[in-house]
């Protein structure tokens, strides 16, 4: 009982503690469900039964019907109809409680009654002076008197006559009568207050009143919600015809919405989108969102958020939805204008960060070019030292190939000593400041020059081509020095990228009617497998094709940039054609005049540098150049030669040789044989033949070198690619067979000339170590053979005889220490079959002749790098006769040769 | 540019060349290496550096590679770059780039990842820093060589 007690209490707390909204008359626990603090229940159907009395356009006869059918409506029925089963639930146990109270109060008094009688049995079995008046008893007796006074309210009987006498007990009687009266009339008001309360409860819990009561309430609080919301309401059925609608400012009347749909009300964009999106849901079955612009007759152009969901009846069918818009036109603009100030924001900050950008790369191009046109300054000095030197020297008294390469020399020169200009005026191409020089020249002698220059650097099995038209005037007048860069440009990218075939210079006038009186003039230049796709930016300024391109290829990239720059400058127009694997062609159109022919002989001396008239009187008029690689055809050909009688390699099938390629006719080509000896002997250097040829003419020899070391370090690459580039053509072939004959004579010559001197192989794996070594030996006066392992080693060895070895022990595919076991082997046998079986690849025939000097011992020196699998003792072990620590130095290796070469 | 600064630039090269002796970067083989330098080859020096420098980068290039696998564990291939890497270095006499291989060699015998990454970072900055101080000593080089080309006529 108690704690029924407690849980009414915290119930009535709870009420206290969330006040609802609701007038206080009706705040039983049903109530809660409308509280706002607590939302709960069905909302929804609460707004729509209380549409029913809205003071707007309602489909009242449908509306019953419709909360009869639908399953919305039917669940508010249960709702309400469970809400006052509760209510009920809630007054009987009201009532109950109220009963409790009554009968514990009925208890109560029943007890004080018995009470009572006790008392009055224990005052007249007991009196109250039978204790002695001691302490104890006094006590006992206040405890008892307050047991009492605890409860029976302190109600004492007052009782003043003497106690046992007869009045005593009258007066005792009347009192306990009055008391019991009092009792009676307590319980009576009891009952009463029972019925009463009994007949409110009664009252209260009419289901009726009750749920209309609800339904008031929740009708003002929807209408004090509602009276002002901007909120369009509506039902509508499966054919999306509204069956009722609440809208707080209605535009058009009753009859004019109810039955209709949505495209039969209104008219204009966003209708029909609409009406579709209630489509959507109502065959989706599931309620959604849309923000819809409708552009209508009745209410322009407004913006409404549409609330749509299906509506099912009992049995689960949908029978229609519910539609709910609001207005939100001014949010969607400003949303809108927000988006498009924050996107205009990230526009202005890209624009921002790319000004920054773009002001950061101009000023590193700025600073790039300062640092290229101060640099270029500074390689122009020097450079016009050499070429006047160059001009100087071609004044002096000279032999006729001398005399061509110091004209190749000069030209080549001139053209670096342009180039710079060049990067030095780019800026001034680019604005147009560039200034052009008109001064006669001949084109013949222009195209000749280039192909000869490209022919000198040639690396490759191309054949290069000059064409000039028969029609070509002999001088014209032009810039020539500009020509002559456009045509190097184009002829070195050509070589650069074409593999194999023919790079070629067609010159031939054509005539343009846009350049009125003046004649054309077009020089194709072609070039194999230029990759297609990278057309487009071909024009462009440092732009390679790819960076795979650019790794493979090197360059700046700028000459087609600078060669259509002048070409458009010179009033002409640079084009491209290509296809894939068959070719490019660069075609170039300028305009020229032709000079007059008094001109002619005065001129002669000014084109000194590019031609030498005496020695080539009839170059003038040559219109067919060609220039095979000389690399290329060494390749093809193997064996070495010192090539005096070296025939030029030339091939005229269309026209005479006049021109005979000094290059080719020079002796000092020998450094591009030895080059080509050492790939023959698979991979060891014949330096002495370098040294001896080089003899001749130093400048050209060290012109060389670098070029050499280069190749050097191609070895293996150069060697798969020159086997390819020989198969290339058939034409040379012919004339390189009675080349190669010549050849295998010589060799012998050389091979008994050098025996005189000691021969030295070193074995070495490491470049630097074979650099220095090298040149150490050089400076000791001696030369030697490089071979990069141990096979390479044994191979050369098998091919002649050396005097000492030099032999790393670490090294890669064989070890010096097995190479030398191996060569010990064959000394002692006078066979390779240990080699053999060792997997080295040795030819048999060419051993048996080497077979016969090998009856001596080999000095081997190892050369160790301290290690500790390279001691010494191993070195002895393995038949090596000494050894030198690494580094190598000059006293070490001297004090060597000093004890093995005598 | 106007010849005047040749002394003083050769005080430079030998001051820069002793600091560089001192450290311990530099040791007698270099001087091995100038000594080779004749009129026959002017920049005998210059080349072998050069062709020192392009082989280094490649060599720890495919180090830093083969290290950066996580697979890895082809440590012969390791010690195969570092051979190179020692001989080359010892050869031109740079000793503290050698002595850094040498340990980091070491590491790489004992199949100890960490030591050779620990190692190849040493290499790398030994390797950085001679290649910064070479760049240096040439270009004092070239401007002296520039500078004492200069004549003016009499």
């Amino acid at each position: 009982m108690v704690c029924e007690m407690e849980t009414d209490q915290i119930e009535e707390m709870d009420v206290e503690v969330l006040p609802s909204m609701w007038p206080e008359n009706v705040g039983t626990e049903a109530d809660k469900q409308f509280n706002v603090e607590k939302p709960a229940g069905d909302l929804d159907t609460l707004k729509e039964v209380t549409i029913e009395e809205t003071p707007t356009i309602a489909d009242l006869t449908r509306l019953p019907e419709l909360m009869n059918s639908t399953q919305q409506g039917s669940s508010q029925l249960t709702n309400l109809v469970k809400q006052w089963e509760y209510m009920q639930d809630n007054a009987v146990r009201l009532l109950r409680e109220e009963l409790k109270n009554l009968n514990r109060q009925r208890e109560e008094a029943e007890a004080k009654e018995l009470k009572i009688i006790e008392e009055y049995k224990f005052e007249s079995n007991e009196p109250e002076n039978v204790p002695v008046l001691d302490e104890t008893s006094d006590l006992f007796r206040r405890f008892r008197q307050k047991k009492r006074d605890a409860l029976v309210d302190s109600k004492k009987i007052e009782i003043y006559e003497e106690f046992d006498t007869v009045a005593y007990w009258k007066q005792k009687a009347s009192n306990l009568e009055k008391m019991l009266e009092a009792s009676t009339e307590r319980e009576r008001r009891l009952v009463e207050k029972l019925s009463e309360s009994l007949k409110t409860m009664e009252s209260q819990s009419a289901p009726v009143q009750e749920l209309t009561q609800n339904l008031k309430r929740a009708e003002g609080f929807l209408h004090f919600i509602l009276q002002n919301a901007p909120i369009v309401m509506g039902h509508q059925d499966k054919d999306l015809r509204y069956l009722f609608i609440y809208n707080k400012y209605p535009s058009l009347r009753e009859q004019d919405i109810l039955g209709k749909t949505d495209v039969e009300i209104f008219h204009g964009g966003g209708v029909k989108e609409s009406q579709d999106f209630k489509r959507e849901v109502l065959e989706k079955g599931k309620a959604s969102k849309r923000e819809i612009t409708f552009t209508t007759d009745l209410f322009g152009s407004k913006t409404f958020l549409i609330y749509v969901e299906p509506v099912y009846n009992k049995a689960g069918e949908k029978i229609g939805i519910n539609y709910m818009g609001m207005e939100v036109t001014e949010q969607v603009d400003k949303r809108e204008k927000m988006a498009k100030l924050r996107e205009d924001n990230a526009v202005r900050k890209a624009m921002e960060s790319e000004l920054n950008k773009t002001i950061h790369i101009t000023e590193e191009t700025m600073r790039a070019k300062q640092m290229l046109a101060t640099m270029s300054h500074e390689i122009r000095s020097p450079l016009s030292g050499v070429v006047g030197m160059a001009e100087i020297l071609s004044t002096t008294k000279l032999d006729k190939e001398q005399r061509q390469l110091l004209n190749v020399m000069i030209s080549s020169g001139d053209l670096v000593l342009q180039l710079i200009n060049d990067i030095l005026d780019l800026s001034k191409v680019e604005s147009g400041v560039m200034r052009l020089e008109a001064t006669k020249f001949r084109p013949r002698e222009v195209v000749k020059h280039v192909l000869q220059t490209a022919a000198a650097s040639l690396k490759k099995s191309l054949t290069l081509e000059g064409n000039i038209a028969d029609d070509v005037p002999i001088e014209v007048v032009g810039d020539v020095l500009r020509i002559r860069q456009i045509l190097t440009n184009l002829i070195s990218n050509a070589i650069k990228f074409t593999h194999e075939g023919n790079v070629g210079i067609k010159l031939q006038v054509i005539s343009e009617p846009s350049f009125a009186r003046d004649n054309a003039l077009t020089a194709d230049t072609e070039e194999q497998e230029q990759n297609e796709n990278a057309i487009p930016c071909l024009f462009k300024k440092y732009m390679q094709a790819s960076a795979d391109h650019a790794r493979k290829y090197g360059g700046t990239g700028l000459g087609l940039a600078i060669c259509k720059q002048l070409v458009e400058l010179m009033g002409g127009q640079l084009t491209v054609t290509s296809r894939v694997n068959e070719g490019s062609t660069f075609t170039f159109i300028l305009p020229y005049k032709v000079g007059t022919s008094d001109d002619y002989s005065d001129d002669q001396d000014e084109f000194s540098d590019m031609a030498d008239h005496q020695s080539e009187p009839d170059d003038t008029a040559e219109g067919y150049f060609q220039f095979k690689p000389l690399l290329g055809s060494i390749y093809s050909n193997g064996g070495p030669g010192i090539g005096n009688d070296f025939l030029p390699h030339k091939v005229m099938l269309t026209s005479p040789i006049k021109l005979i390629n000094g290059f080719v006719a020079d002796p000092s080509n020998n450094t591009g044989q030895s080059e080509m000896l050492q790939l023959e002997n698979g991979g060891y250097v014949d330096e002495s033949k370098l040294e001896t040829s080089s003899d001749h003419c130093p400048e050209s020899a060290h012109q060389y070198e670098n070029g050499n070391g280069r190749c050097f370090s191609k070895e293996s690459e150069s060697c798969s690619s020159s086997q390819a580039s020989s198969e290339g053509g058939t034409l040379e072939m012919e004339s390189e067979l009675t080349v190669s004959s010549h050849r295998e004579e010589e060799k012998a010559e050389t091979d008994l000339k050098e025996t005189s001197k000691p021969k030295i192989l070193l074995v070495e794996d490491n470049k630097i170590n074979i650099m220095v070594a090298k040149s150490m030996m050089k400076q000791l006066g001696h030369t030697m053979d490089i071979a990069n392992n141990g096979v390479e080693a044994i191979t050369a060895i098998n091919h002649s005889s050396y005097d000492l070895v030099l032999m790393d022990v670490c090294m890669p595919v064989l070890d010096g220490l097995k190479a030398t076991r191996l060569i010990r082997s064959y000394e002692e046998t006078g066979n390779w079959n240990a080699a053999i079986e060792a997997g080295v690849d040795i030819k048999t025939s060419e051993t048996e002749q080497v077979c016969v000097r090998s009856t001596n011992r080999l000095p081997i020196i190892a050369m160790t790098a301290n290690t500790l699998a390279e001691s010494s003792e191993e070195c002895y072990a393995n038949g090596m006769d000494s050894f030198i620590s690494k580094p190598v130095t000059l006293q070490k290796l001297r004090e060597c040769l000093q004890q093995y070469l005598h | 540019m106007l010849g005047l600064g040749v002394d003083r630039l050769q005080a430079d090269i030998n001051r820069l060349l002793a600091s560089l002796f001192h450290q311990g970067v530099l040791d007698e083989q270099f001087l091995q290496l100038q000594q080779l330098q004749d009129e026959t080859s002017p920049n005998f020096v210059y080349d072998v550096i050069n062709i020192y420098f392009d082989e280094s980068e490649k060599l720890l290039r495919n180090l830093r590679l083969l290290l950066m696998d996580r697979e890895f564990s082809d440590y012969k291939k390791i010690g195969l770059h570092l051979n190179q890497l020692v001989g080359s270095s010892s050869s031109i006499g740079a000793r503290r780039v050698r002595n850094v291989c040498v340990a980091f060699r070491s590491a790489s015998e004992l199949s100890n990842r960490p030591g050779c990454l620990r190692g190849l970072e040493v290499v790398e900055h030994e390797y950085h820093y001679l290649k910064n101080m070479m760049h240096e000593l040439f270009q004092l080089e070239q401007q002296r060589i520039l500078a004492a080309g200069v004549r003016y006529p009499m």
